[in-house]
Parts: C-alpha cells; sequence; structure tokens
C-alpha cells in the first residue's frame, strides 16, 4: 500500500485517484466475500429487503450531498422525517383525503428547511449548530403533535403498495422514482453551472461570492429541497411500517450522513460525487444486513458504522495527501488544507 | 490522459459491480434456508427436535429482556432445539423490521417476539410466516392477526389492582400520584394505565389523585431525569409508579439518592435484582413483577407446539410446558401465565433475577 516513490504506485494512485471508485471495489468485495461466506445473502429476497431499507437514506442522501459539497451540513432531516410522520398521522385522523394529506406534508417538510435556510443563510449562522438545534426541535414537535399515539389505520392500498415489488422480480417499485431523482440530483450537480457554483461555495464562499454566484441564495434553497425530500422519505417511511409515530426514523441522521462521507464527500466541502454517495450509500446498508445476517450483534454494528463514519473522514484525506505526494505535483490549492466554510 | 484512464477505470469498476450484484442475485436459489415442512395441525403429539428458535426482544441488553430470553433459551434446550436471541439496540418498531426480515431469510421455525409498535412490525411478521416461521408474541403484542399466539405475562386488570394497592398501600390511602412510563407507544404500558385510571376511580381509592405520566422511553438516564423533574414540578406528590423495569430502577436510585428518599412512595414492576438495595434501604416499600424468565419459557414451549403442530393457536387448545404444566389457549390466541408475584423486604431474597 506504502508508495515508493515514482513509477508503479504512481500510476497507480493515477488511476485510483478518486475514492468513489474505491468504494465502489469495496462494495464488489463485500458482495462477492458475503455471497460466499453468509448464508442467505446471495439471494433475491435479500436484495429486495435491502432495497427497502437503503431507499429512506438514500433519498435523503441525495440533497444532503449537495449540502456537504457546499460546505455546509444538515443533521434536522431524521426529526424532519419524524415531524412529517407524525403530521401525516394526525392529519389522516382528522378526516383529510390522503393525497392532499401528502402534499401538506411535503410543503411542510419545505417550511421546515426553510427555517433551516433562513438561519443558515440569511443570518450566517454555522449549520452545524442550527441544524442540532432543529433536530431536537423538530423531534420535540413531533411528540407534541402526536404525543404517545401510533396511527396506524391507514388504508392498506396505500401501506402495501409501498412495499410492492416490480412484476417477476424482488425489486421494491420505490426504487425507480428514487433512481430518477437521483439521476436528476446527478445532473444538477454534474452538469449544470448550479452545481459548479456549489463546488465553487465549498471550496472558497468569499471566491464564489465575488464570480457572482447567490450563496445566500443556492444554500437557503438547498435547505428546502432537503426537507421537502426529507418530508417524502417520511411519507414512504409511515407507509412502509405502516405506522405514523413521533419517533420514527430517530438517528437515522447519522446513518446518512455516514453513507455521503463514506462515498468521498469531503466533510470540508468543495469534493465528492453522486455515484460515491450512491454506492457509499449500498456499501454500508450491505454490510450491515449482511453482518445481521450472520448473526452479529447490534452493538457491534454500531461499531461498524462509526468505524466506517471514521475511516470516510480520515480516508480520502489521508488518501488525498499520499496522491499528491506520489504525483510530485504541488497544485496550487491543497485539497486537504481546506479550513472549514463554516 | 489521467482523467481519461480514471474515467476508464470508475467505469470498469462499476461494471464489475454491477456483474457481482447480478451474479449474486443470479446464484439466488429460490430454497431460501431450510424451509420447514408444513406440519398438519394435531398431527404432532410431541414437540420436534432441531427447531430453530429465535428470540427478538424490544431492544437487546435490557435486563428484563435478558432475564426472560434465557428462560427462553432454557426451554429450547430442553427439547432440544437451536436458540438464538437477537435484536436492536434501540427498541425502535423500525429496527425490529429488519431483524424479522433476517430471520425470515434464515428459515426460523419459530419467532419469538416483544412488539415495539402494534402495527410497525405486523407487515415483516406476516413475511415470516409465509415463509413457514410460527410467531409467537410475548410481553407486548401485534395486532392479533398477524401474530399465531401472545403469551401475557398477566392480564392488563391483574397488574392494574396491583399497582394500584401497593401504592394505595405505600402512601396510606391519600395523595397526588405519577405513573413513570417507558416509550409513549409501548402496547402494554398504555394499556395497564388506562386500567390503573379505571382503577382509581374506586371509592376506595377516591382520595389519591394520579396527576401525569411521564415518559422514560426504557432508558436509565431519561428515566431518572423525569423523574426529577417530577418532584420539582409537583413538589407534593405522594408517590410513584413506574410499570417499567428501567423506570422504577432509574426513579428508586434518584429518590434514594434525594431529599424525597423515604418520603415519596414508589412502586413498579422491577426485578428483584436491581430493588434489592433500594427495599432494603426504605427506598421502596415493595414492587411486583411476574417471573420474566418463565414468561420467556412458555414462549418458547408455545413457539415449539405451534411449529410441532400440537396446537394451532385456537381457543381451547391445551399443551404441556415443561416445568410449568398445562396451558390453554384463551380468546384471540392469548396465552396467561399467571397472577403477578409481590417482593418486599421478607422474601425479596429469595429470588435471584
Amino acid at each position: 500500500m506504502a508508495p515508493e516513490g515514482t513509477g508503479r504506485p504512481a500510476r497507480w494512485f493515477a488511476a485510483f485517484g478518486t475514492w468513489d471508485v474505491l468504494v465502489i471495489v469495496v462494495l464488489a468485495l463485500v458482495v462477492v466475500a458475503s455471497s460466499v461466506l453468509v448464508e442467505g445473502f446471495a439471494s433475491a429476497r435479500f436484495w429486495g429487503f435491502l432495497l427497502l431499507d437503503i431507499v429512506p437514506i438514500a433519498l435523503i442522501a441525495l440533497p444532503m450531498t449537495l449540502i456537504v459539497i457546499t460546505g455546509e451540513i444538515d443533521l434536522s432531516v431524521a426529526s424532519v422525517l419524524g415531524l412529517s410522520s407524525a403530521v401525516l398521522g394526525q392529519l389522516w385522523v382528522t378526516g383529510l383525503p390522503l393525497p392532499l394529506v401528502l402534499l401538506l406534508v411535503v410543503l411542510l417538510g419545505a417550511v421546515l428547511g426553510a427555517v433551516n435556510g433562513l438561519f443558515i443563510a440569511g443570518f450566517g449562522l454555522p449549520s452545524l449548530a442550527v441544524t442540532i438545534g432543529t433536530l431536537a426541535l423538530y423531534r420535540g414537535l413531533a411528540y407534541v403533535v402526536l404525543g404517545d399515539r401510533a396511527v396506524a389505520d391507514f388504508p392498506i392500498g396505500w401501506t402495501s403498495n409501498s412495499i410492492e415489488v416490480l412484476p417477476g422480480t424482488t425489486v421494491p417499485w420505490v426504487v425507480l422514482p428514487l433512481a430518477l431523482l437521483a439521476v436528476g440530483f446527478g445532473v444538477v450537480l454534474h452538469y449544470t453551472p448550479i452545481g459548479r457554483g456549489l463546488y465553487a461555495m465549498g471550496n472558497n464562499d468569499q471566491a464564489a461570492t465575488f464570480s457572482g454566484i447567490a450563496v445566500a441564495r443556492t444554500k437557503f434553497w438547498l435547505y428546502v429541497v432537503t426537507g421537502a425530500v426529507a418530508a417524502l422519505a417520511g411519507v414512504f417511511w409511515t407507509m412502509r411500517y405502516a405506522s405514523a409515530r413521533a419517533d420514527n426514523g430517530s438517528g437515522l441522521e447519522l446513518s446518512v450522513v455516514a453513507a455521503v462521507l463514506l462515498g468521498g464527500v469531503s466533510i470540508f466541502g468543495g469534493r465528492g460525487s453522486l455515484v460515491g454517495v450512491l454506492a457509499g450509500v449500498l456499501l454500508l446498508m450491505t454490510l450491515r444486513n449482511a453482518l445481521q445476517l450472520a448473526d452479529v450483534p447490534a452493538d457491534t454494528l454500531t461499531v461498524v458504522t462509526g468505524a466506517l463514519l471514521i475511516i470516510s473522514v480520515v480516508g480520502p484525506n489521508l488518501f488525498g495527501m499520499l496522491r499528491d505526494r506520489t504525483r510530485r505535483r504541488r497544485s496550487a490549492v491543497s485539497p486537504v488544507a481546506g479550513a472549514p466554510g463554516a | 490522459m489521467t482523467v481519461i484512464r480514471s474515467r476508464a477505470v470508475r467505469l470498469g469498476a462499476t461494471v464489475a459491480t454491477l456483474a457481482a450484484l447480478v451474479l449474486s442475485a443470479g446464484c439466488a436459489s429460490d430454497d431460501e434456508g431450510a424451509a420447514p415442512g408444513d406440519t398438519a395441525a394435531g398431527g404432532g403429539s410431541t414437540i420436534k427436535e432441531g427447531l430453530s428458535v429465535a428470540f427478538l426482544p424490544k431492544q437487546v441488553n435490557n435486563p428484563y429482556f435478558t432475564v426472560s430470553d434465557n428462560g427462553g433459551k432454557a426451554a429450547v434446550e430442553e427439547f432440544k432445539g437451536e436458540y438464538k436471541e437477537v435484536g436492536p439496540s434501540e427498541a425502535t418498531a423500525s429496527s425490529q423490521v429488519s431483524y424479522l426480515n433476517t430471520l425470515t431469510q434464515q428459515g426460523s421455525d419459530v419467532i419469538v417476539v416483544s412488539a415495539n409498535d402494534p402495527n410497525a412490525i405486523c407487515g415483516a411478521v406476516n413475511q415470516a410466516r409465509q415463509g413457514g416461521a410460527k410467531v409467537v408474541t410475548f410481553d407486548s403484542d401485534t395486532n392479533k392477526d398477524c401474530r399465531d399466539l401472545f403469551v401475557n405475562q398477566v392480564t392488563g386488570q391483574g397488574i392494574a389492582e396491583n399497582q394500584v394497592k401497593l401504592i394505595s398501600d405505600a402512601i396510606g390511602g391519600q395523595g397526588k400520584v405519577a405513573i413513570l412510563s417507558a416509550t409513549a407507544n409501548a402496547t402494554n404500558q398504555n394499556a395497564w394505565i388506562e386500567l390503573m385510571k379505571t382503577e382509581l376511580k374506586k371509592p376506595e381509592y377516591s382520595k389519591i389523585e394520579l396527576v401525569t405520566t411521564v415518559y422514560g422511553d426504557d432508558k436509565d438516564d431519561k428515566s431518572f431525569q423525569e423523574t426529577q423533574g417530577l418532584l420539582s414540578s409537583h413538589p407534593d406528590l405522594k408517590g410513584i409508579i413506574s410499570p417499567t423495569t428501567v423506570g422504577v430502577a432509574a426513579a428508586a436510585r434518584y429518590l434514594s439518592g434525594s431529599q424525597y428518599k423515604g418520603k415519596v412512595a414508589l412502586t413498579g414492576l422491577g426485578t428483584p435484582n436491581q430493588m434489592r438495595d433500594f427495599v432494603k434501604n426504605g427506598t421502596v416499600k415493595s414492587f411486583a413483577l411476574w417471573n420474566p424468565a418463565d414468561l420467556g419459557y412458555l414462549a418458547a414451549y408455545a413457539g415449539a407446539a405451534l411449529a410441532s403442530g400440537m396446537i394451532t393457536g385456537k381457543e381451547g387448545d391445551k399443551f404441556t410446558a415443561g416445568k410449568l404444566g398445562e396451558y390453554t389457549v384463551a380468546a384471540d390466541g392469548v396465552l396467561v401465565l399467571g397472577p403477578p408475584t409481590v417482593f418486599d423486604a421478607a422474601n425479596i431474597d429469595q429470588f435471584d433475577f
């Protein structure tokens, strides 16, 4: 693994210059190893269950990727999911038609995101502090709305359809809209001026401002979109588990952030790709479910997630340093020395 | 140059991964684990050997469930099955679903589960049953149409009568009391609290007023803080009922280290090992519980009887649960373990769980 100056290792690093490729390779290794070692892993049913577990995390990871690339973070997403779920249940109990309820809930998510955006982009407060605050606030509101109750009398058509599979496969149909959204976010991030602006902000807020990018406005709308998507995840969550509860999705923000960082998005902003993040989500969840299938206790799973998070924060930076060293090329801007924007 | 190459590598890696995924899904054989054969109901008179029995508590590392699962383990060893315990570290409904999915894939014969939410795990339970598993709930039930049997520790009525009587004795029949519960959605907790409210309406308890119910989420620190909060917001509180093992221990710990020790009574459902010191130092006069080990033991036997075709779970079905003797299935596929045991300074040392 250690570089030996120039020659072969240098070429190796040049080829594997991106962390997301490494994540994809590791994912492939995990899949192959688990297929051999874990009984029941190589089954269509396993992938069906896995994809259902992945949907809410992958969904929220899409806008989260964009936010982290701008050098910010949103830790309130799981609480937005919970509050959306609670409100969905409460509105359904009051007798509104379900399609209208879903629309209102997604709007609510956008409003919750706008509150985050207002504090962060509008008042220039650090996103970490603001979203830790709204993490607690929104979860608290969820309990205010639904209290100690669980709403579960949703129409069976909605709840069973949410986990319905595509004909002839074990793939849940909800993967299709998720894939469409992923393509949409990927295109915006990698093929539009907006996306390039996000990277620019993540690398240097001020420089981005001087080159004419509307930093505050872009960030505000990112938070709005994230809120709406988190609410959408809340709708799916409620239907999948057929139960609207105030504690739905507790702790999910950690899985999302872990997947995003594992996918090679730099916590300092300015670097990362959506393909890498999707690979990161898959890697995290495949590993977790495979270990669960191998009867590894829950505490160990938590340890694995934590370790992966640390690796994904340290890894890309170490990787970048090694690569720069082997290339022997002093670039003007070192990606490692980037001070956090927030 | 490097851009092209790294893009090519990326493409290659992606293709390789996809290929691996397709291969792994391709080898997916349809015989997922050893699917248990459908035994005709009533076909068996003895428990089959080698049944795989999985216990899925609300959360692992919860002392109450550890004891009850170990009771299940003892039963499984008696009828020569394979025992295992799996479960989430957080008591949430969704986390149990992924464990149920895992057990479905592993082709468990019997799943014994305590539900964090009566509805949220139903879909997963039904998938497990379609996969050939028999599902027994214990301690906290799901909707009755998605499991085969529910092993109830006592009737809710029995708990409510017992808890209200214990707190009434401890506070001399009058004063303000509060309840410290587990999670806000715990099926059993909420049912008992409702029954306690009804019980308190009886004339002999007319001088007792229930002021509030707070939730410690079965977390030690939160239960501790909630107890603290209760006493600061209701300084004239006379007693606390905490019908959850985590809550009652946390409340006892707070009381025994505060000025309220001996002034504010506490009762609830706790294990003798947790509560021994607090009974001996005068913080708690008496508390109650069923024997959780017996609960797990009975649930394991009930599941095994189902999987062996000795019973189907309909009302009136009879089977023998090892050392506990004969049990009869009541209406709605419910089995009742028996009345709760009251522990106090006189008898607490006879128990070790």
